[in-house]
């Protein structure tokens, strides 16, 4: 079985027609699911939040078979997973797509777990510190994109559980976990 | 019908076109048309039918049932009436009379020793001047004994063949291979006379083209006696040959062609007609499908002369809905236009191309029209149509590449979407990762 990095690849990989457009409704609604499937899982795995429609996306093209995906396919896959929740467009071009292969919410569930786990109600870390710091690394939270963490934070907050603040430095912001 | 008793009937083909006799060409239609008897009161009611001048006969068509026609051969005509020039005569619908002879109870004979006047009602918007002078001249012209001279010739040839022991008819002997050679002889010398006379000018032409396809006619069934009694022989290149003159000669022949003249506003009614008789034989050979364009070349090729347009062959494959024949016109989505039997079933066809795509050649590196078109033994162009619909079907996938455009088996349906990993060992899916993971 064929391999992206550690990425273990499904035999349709190297099926032809998955990468051309199918214009057949039934067959083309398979084959979008089937790309929504495969891009949540290798960006779960690779750790992957954004995806650039023009950039080489090592999943977009498979040289064994020296077939890749037009730029319509790339948008309209994506656009699948922008219409079930588990995408989202950062621009209005298009050119651009964040990846939730957890959702805001899960995340913010994730937050909670952490903040629990590691005994940090009440406390004050900086978003950045959330993200890369040593509290986190081993979980989920580490390394994770800017963007998301900061919604799921802002979500948290609406519910009350964490309060957010102007840290010193312009540029970070300082959670204070509630209890 | 009841006409049977008064009017010889006439055979008609399962498409409605009257089949004719040996020799006979169609030279009007006229639509609408009475047929009436005044003297026989038992004469059936003949309302508003398809009228058909021929040189050998008048059939009459009943167009809303296909009970089947009524024929009067013109040997029979005795007389035909000048067209009343009266006021009234102006007023009503215009009619012609004519006199035939009849049997002593009123059936229509040709050796009868009574006659009748028949007039036809002409209630269709037709000139009764151009058909009572097309009458006038097919009748004075007795086409059709010609070949009831012909026949008779033949017939009284075999009596006198078959009572040979009983009278001394001297005849020069046909025996010994000199014989032989001389009827060879006979053969190709009249065979190159009527050739060279056909060919000396294009009226020439026109009025040997009856000759000619009865010509081709008797070449063909020539050949087919012939390769027949040499099936064995090893000379494959002969019999190919064969083959190949009998199908150019078999595509020779419509005597009659429906034409613009002859059938005026019906043209296209019997120009439909006649083509749906005339796609029977080489849709056989195309395995129940042909292109338009295919067969828009045959049918003018047959035809000869009085070629046809591409929009009249439209119209007529357009006019099929209205009756009754086998044959269908059928549009693929690409607009490609096709010529297919009601019974043909796509079914059939999905099969094969199935099988052909499941090869394991096929599973590698997909299919294209004209791997299909050899499989199937069709048109590249109309191959491509089949794919397309199977893909439409969920039985192909497109795959387009610099390579081109091909076709693989459907496999998404095979696979589970929530274990994207998951081969189940039966299945198409299954198929295809065996045949396309390289073992080990």
């Amino acid at each position: 079985m064929q391999k992206l990095g550690d990425f273990k690849l499904p035999h349709f990989f190297n099926y032809p027609p998955y990468f051309t457009l199918q214009p057949v409704k039934d067959t083309r609604q398979k084959q979008v699911q089937l790309w929504k499937e495969l891009i949540l899982d290798y960006c779960r795995t690779q750790k992957i939040f954004v995806i650039g429609l023009e950039d080489d996306f090592p999943l977009f093209s498979n040289s064994a078979i020296e077939r890749s995906l037009s730029h319509e396919a790339r948008d309209i896959f994506l656009s699948g997973l922008v219409s079930d929740g588990r995408a989202e467009w950062m621009d209005k071009g298009h050119k651009k797509c964040l990846i939730l292969w957890l959702r805001i919410q899960d995340w913010a569930d994730c937050i909670l777990r952490f903040v629990k786990d590691n005994g940090l109600e009440d406390s004050v870390m900086t978003v950045e510190e959330i993200r890369s710091g040593i509290e986190s690394r081993g979980t989920e939270l580490h390394g994770m994109d800017r963007t998301v963490l900061m919604r799921a934070l802002r979500m948290l907050e609406q519910k009350g559980k964490l309060a957010m603040f102007k840290g010193s430095s312009a540029d970070d912001e300082g959670v204070k976990f509630s209890a | 019908m009841a006409a049977g008793k008064w009017l010889p009937s006439a055979q008609l083909t399962s498409s409605g076109r009257p089949v004719l006799l040996p020799g006979e060409v169609e030279c009007s239609t006229l639509s609408s048309v009475d047929l009436e008897c005044e003297e026989n009161s038992n004469f059936p009611n003949f309302k508003s039918g398809v009228l058909i001048l021929t040189t050998h006969r008048i059939l009459w068509i009943d167009e809303t049932n296909n009970k089947g026609a009524a024929s009067i051969p013109l040997g029979a005509v005795t007389h035909i009436f000048s067209l009343k020039k009266s006021i009234k005569a102006m007023f009503g619908k215009p009619k012609v009379r004519f006199q035939v002879s009849a049997a002593a109870d009123g059936r229509v004979d040709e050796k009868g020793s009574t006659s009748i006047v028949i007039t036809l009602v002409l209630r269709g918007k037709s000139d009764p001047d151009v058909f009572y002078s097309r009458f006038w001249e097919v009748w004075r012209s007795r086409s059709w004994e010609v070949l009831n001279i012909a026949g008779d010739s033949d017939s009284r040839l075999e009596r006198s063949g078959g009572s040979m022991e009983g009278s001394s008819v001297v005849r020069m002997p046909v025996v010994g291979i000199s014989g032989i050679l001389r009827k060879e002889q006979e053969l190709w010398e009249s065979t190159d006379k009527s050739l060279q006379d056909a060919f000396q000018d294009l009226n020439a032409l026109m009025s040997k083209a009856k000759e000619m396809v009865m010509l081709a006619e008797k070449m063909r069934l020539k050949l087919l006696s012939g390769s027949t009694s040499q099936a064995n022989a090893a000379n494959d290149d002969d019999t190919g040959s064969k083959q190949e003159m009998q199908d150019w000669l078999l595509s020779v022949g419509i005597v009659s062609p429906v034409t613009k003249e002859s059938a005026g506003a019906l043209y296209h009614q019997q120009l439909s007609r006649q083509l749906a008789d005339f796609v029977k034989l080489p849709l056989e050979k195309a395995g129940g499908m042909i292109a338009l364009i295919d067969v828009y070349c045959l049918f003018n090729r047959a035809r000869g002369t009085e070629l046809i347009s591409p929009e009249d062959l439209i119209q007529a494959c357009a006019l099929w809905e209205k009756f009754d024949v086998p044959v269908m016109l059928r549009k693929f989505e690409s607009g490609v236009m096709v010529i297919q039997n009601k019974s043909h079933s796509d079914e059939e066809v999905f099969a094969r191309i199935k099988s052909l795509a499941l090869r394991p050649n096929a599973l590698w590196t997909g299919i294209n029209p004209s791997d299909a078109a050899t499989t199937l033994g069709i048109a590249p162009a109309l191959a491509k149509e089949h794919l397309l619909t199977a893909e439409s079907q969920g039985l192909l996938c497109r795959d387009i590449s610099p390579e081109g455009f091909r076709f693989f088996i459907n496999v998404f349906k095979d696979i589970e979407p929530n274990n994207i990993y998951l081969v189940k060992e039966h299945g198409i899916y299954g198929t295809w990762v065996s045949a396309t993971t390289a073992p080990g």
